[in-house]
């Protein structure tokens, strides 16, 4: 067991390092940050001169050692555009995204087994069939285009929601919350939709078809058979079955709703890490760029070496091959 | 962290008192990047500064010179290498410190210093002394006839403040350091700072104290600042309401706004000409298919380009009518402009067919346009519309269309054959232009002149500029320098930029051409 994590942990460092190489060799195509930093009045001097303190003077690699030293003491430097520590601005920034994920990820979820659920019982009936329609533009309209509906509809036409932000947050310790207000609720639906619309068709069409196959099963037909209520076949007997899947699927994607929310984020202001990178790119914030990836590189092994945990404990046949010796 | 809490228990008071208060709620597309002054010379940046600093000179919303700080100035009668300004008396700092002549000596120096980016724009002076409290004097390295205008954004800091609290030294990012002045603000200006999340919201409010209290509308008695960067989202939310003024109103959105009910669009001429380049320098170009020379290098076929342009289609097609063609790379506000340089300019598809036949390229050739395709007003789409145009001369275009980021690097090292450039002038003369854009690229001047041309005689009249304090001959010399740019072809210009700012009836303004609004001139009714 111990030797197992240990070579997961290890492997996954390795997959960090490799990221972040990868990253910083890309980092040179997107364009100079000093450009940017001086003004079109600027000489040559200037320009040299900056570029030899920030070290982009350097190979690629020379510049990835630098950023993992630093990094290592905690120190993830200065962002060349708001000249504040990066660390702090992540900080700053984190609670938005997360919240807005998280609400998506509820929303993805609840909504994507309840309707999954109903299309699946009432596979013929019209409405389920007009939810089953809906779906497909879930799963096919891109995001920034769901969201700009979204705003065009409840914000200009009715004037129900907020257009962009966050409305008003309250601070508690390092954490911002728009939970705690009115417009911060209302500020967070739109976002949240946009942002989990794709999320909920796919939990939805993934529970509609592990139920009808759980449906077509002997055991739902005897427990028709024996006049157990069709309540209870539904929801005790058959659903347990399907979330399996869903369950696995729901982990993953959780990982993808906080690194994917950069469109939705762009498209409605939302201050978050997404909306963060975004203009880091544009403006060639190398340091918060490295920051953001790492930080997304760290969830997404994170989460793997979580969920390989977990199969490791509940699957007796990855301790079996350890123990083989043992017959 | 107790700033968001102070801001809502303001804005709760603010509601609760009433109607009296007016507050301007602003959108546009970037955040300012410091609350220092001197450490970044970029649009967003210097608007934001200009609610809370106040420079010696300003222009106002027309672009027009306006005494701020200093009520007067004139180069010394005997000595046209010193300039003397007269500072306004009785003027505050937000903490209450007077505002002095040493105010200005150290702002100067502060803004001349190495880690400067407004350091470029005070290279003449030489020396910055206090007569007396209300008396300053810039001695620049020779007679600078166009000081003053270098001076519209260069902010004054109170010197006592800032050595208080560790802000002497301009902002050095690359060091790994955060100065007290980047995040605070102590200046003049008409308002205060409130509470500022970078790139999430700045509310700013009225300075009681101003001393332009009685010169001034001042109508707006807040400023609730929140960059939107998505165009669709920036104009929802002015439409929605939840904003009252935005500025970067997408040309295609522009009859929306203006139709919608209590809103209004206003629309003015921008200071900010844009043109393609042409290395016509190089000896042979990297992207052709010519060998052993090179196309652009005969002014002949520079000539011809530029008559292949549809400059009219590009305005109507491409701009939806938000631009004005032109015949030279100057602003329309630029002292050396003229209407006739400007509209000569003119389309002609076979005299331009018969001009490549003449330089020997009667069968073409083909070449590499590198074109931004985030920095200025559909700017991807007028180089595919140029691409079209130039075809018909037999020029085949690859178009190579970037964000900024990677594009100007490209202009400023030297690394591209064909290039649009956008160029905006501060200072309202034709000097800038030919530091920037015309001079041979050398270490002090030519950082932008990515055409490769060199011509000593022309570089040594550009150098005259600056020290020339005869204005009429100054004005002929520009004129010949024009006449040489103009004969040269020695970019194609395509139009004048055109800004749209949108807003709701109640507020009144006009368009600035810098783009930079200065609220304290706004009306509310």
């Amino acid at each position: 067991m111990l030797a197992y994590i240990i070579r997961r942990v290890f492997q996954s460092a390795l997959v960090l390092l490799v990221v972040g190489l990868v990253a910083f060799s890309m980092f040179s195509f997107v364009g100079d940050p000093v450009d940017n930093m001086l003004g079109q009045e600027r000489t040559q001097a200037d320009i040299e001169r900056l570029r030899e303190t920030l070290g982009l003077d350097q190979p690629f690699v020379v510049q990835y050692w630098r950023f993992l030293e630093q990094a290592a003491q905690g120190n993830f430097g200065l962002s060349y555009r708001q000249g504040r520590p990066v660390a702090e601005i992540l900080v700053e920034r984190l609670p938005a995204t997360l919240e807005l994920a998280f609400v998506s990820g509820l929303m993805a979820l609840f909504g994507g087994i309840a309707l999954g659920i109903f299309t699946a019982i009432r596979r013929r009936g019209v409405s389920a069939n007009i939810i089953m329609t809906a779906s497909l533009i879930g799963v096919s309209l891109p995001t920034f285009l769901i969201g700009i509906l979204l705003i065009y509809l409840f914000s200009v036409e009715l004037g129900w929601l907020p257009s962009f932000g966050r409305g008003e947050v309250t601070r508690i310790g390092n954490w911002t919350t728009g939970f705690l207000t009115t417009s911060g609720l209302k500020a967070l639906i739109l976002p949240a939709i946009t942002l989990g619309l794709y999320q909920m068709t796919l939990i939805m069409r993934l529970v509609r078809t592990e139920m009808l196959e759980v449906l077509r099963m002997d055991y739902i037909r005897f427990a028709r058979a024996r006049g157990i209520r069709e309540k209870s076949v539904n929801f005790r007997h058959a659903l347990k079955n399907t979330l399996v899947p869903v369950i696995t699927i729901t982990g993953l994607q959780l990982g993808s709703i906080i690194a994917f929310a950069i469109i939705t984020e762009t498209v409605f202001q939302w201050p978050g890490v997404g909306l963060l990178f975004i203009n880091a790119i544009q403006f060639v914030d190398i340091p918060v760029m490295a920051a953001y990836l790492m930080m997304i590189s760290v969830m997404f092994v994170g989460i793997n070496l979580i969920v390989d945990m977990l199969y490791f404990a509940i699957d007796p046949r990855l301790r079996a091959d350890r123990t083989a010796g043992g017959h | 962290m107790k700033k968001t809490a102070f801001l809502a228990a303001a804005l709760l008071a603010g509601t609760a008192i009433g109607a009296s208060a007016e507050t301007l709620r602003w959108a546009r597309a970037g955040d300012s990047l410091t609350l220092d002054p001197h450490a970044q010379n970029e649009g967003p940046t210097h608007t934001l500064s200009h609610q809370m600093y106040e420079p010696l000179i300003i222009r106002d919303m027309t672009g027009a010179f306006q005494a701020a700080l200093a009520t007067d100035w004139a180069p010394k009668a005997d000595n046209p290498d010193v300039w003397v300004f007269n500072l306004r008396q009785g003027v505050t700092f937000h903490d209450g410190a007077d505002f002095t002549a040493e105010d200005v000596v150290f702002s100067i120096n502060r803004a001349k210093s190495e880690n400067s980016n407004m350091k470029e724009l005070l290279n003449s002076i030489v020396e910055v002394r206090a007569v007396d409290d209300h008396t300053v004097e810039f001695v620049t390295d020779g007679p600078n006839p166009i000081l003053p205008s270098n001076l519209t954004n260069l902010f004054m800091m109170d010197k006592g403040w800032a050595e208080a609290n560790d802000s002497v030294d301009v902002q050095q990012v690359e060091a790994g350091e955060k100065t007290f002045a980047s995040s605070n603000t102590n200046g003049t200006g008409p308002y205060k700072l409130v509470s500022r999340e970078p790139d999430v919201k700045t509310v700013l409010t009225l300075n009681e104290d101003y001393w332009g209290n009685d010169a001034f509308p001042l109508d707006v008695t807040e400023i609730v600042y929140t960059p939107i960067q998505n165009a669709a989202t920036r104009v929802a939310a002015l439409l929605s309401g939840e904003v009252d003024f935005i500025q970067d109103v997408p040309v295609q959105d522009l009859n929306r706004v203006a139709q919608t009910d209590g809103l209004v669009v206003k629309t003015a001429p921008q200071n900010r000409v844009i043109f393609f380049g042409m290395n016509m320098g190089a000896d042979d170009i990297e992207n052709d298919n010519v060998e052993g020379k090179n196309p652009l290098a005969d002014v002949r076929v520079r000539r011809a380009m530029s008559m292949a342009i549809n400059r009219d289609a590009i305005q109507q097609v491409v701009m939806r009518g938000q631009s004005a063609p032109a015949g030279m790379i100057a602003p329309p506000f630029v002292n050396g402009w003229t209407e006739e340089m400007d509209s000569a300019s003119k389309t002609d598809v076979d005299a331009a067919k018969a001009l490549m036949e003449e330089a020997g390229y009667g069968d073409g050739f083909s070449i590499q346009l590198d074109c931004p395709n985030d920095r200025y007003v559909n700017d991807e789409a007028i180089c595919q519309a140029a691409v079209g145009m130039l075809a018909q001369i037999g020029v085949t275009v690859n178009l190579d269309a970037k964000p900024k980021a990677q594009h100007f690097p490209l202009i400023t090292n030297g690394e591209t054959d064909f290039y649009m450039l956008g160029w905006g002038v501060p200072t309202y003369d034709s000097e800038y232009i030919f530091n920037f854009l015309v001079h041979t690229r050398g270490s002090d001047r030519g950082s932008w002149n990515g055409t490769g041309y060199s011509n000593p005689e022309l570089d040594e009249m550009i150098v005259s500029l600056s020290s020339e304090t005869d204005l009429d001959k100054r004005n002929a010399t520009i004129q010949a320098i024009w006449d040489v740019v103009q004969e040269e072809q020695l970019y194609i210009p395509i139009h004048h930029q055109v800004l749209n700012w949108g807003m709701a009836e109640k507020v009144g303004t006009e368009v600035s051409p810098e783009d930079d609004p200065k609220f304290k001139f706004f009306t509310m009714n």
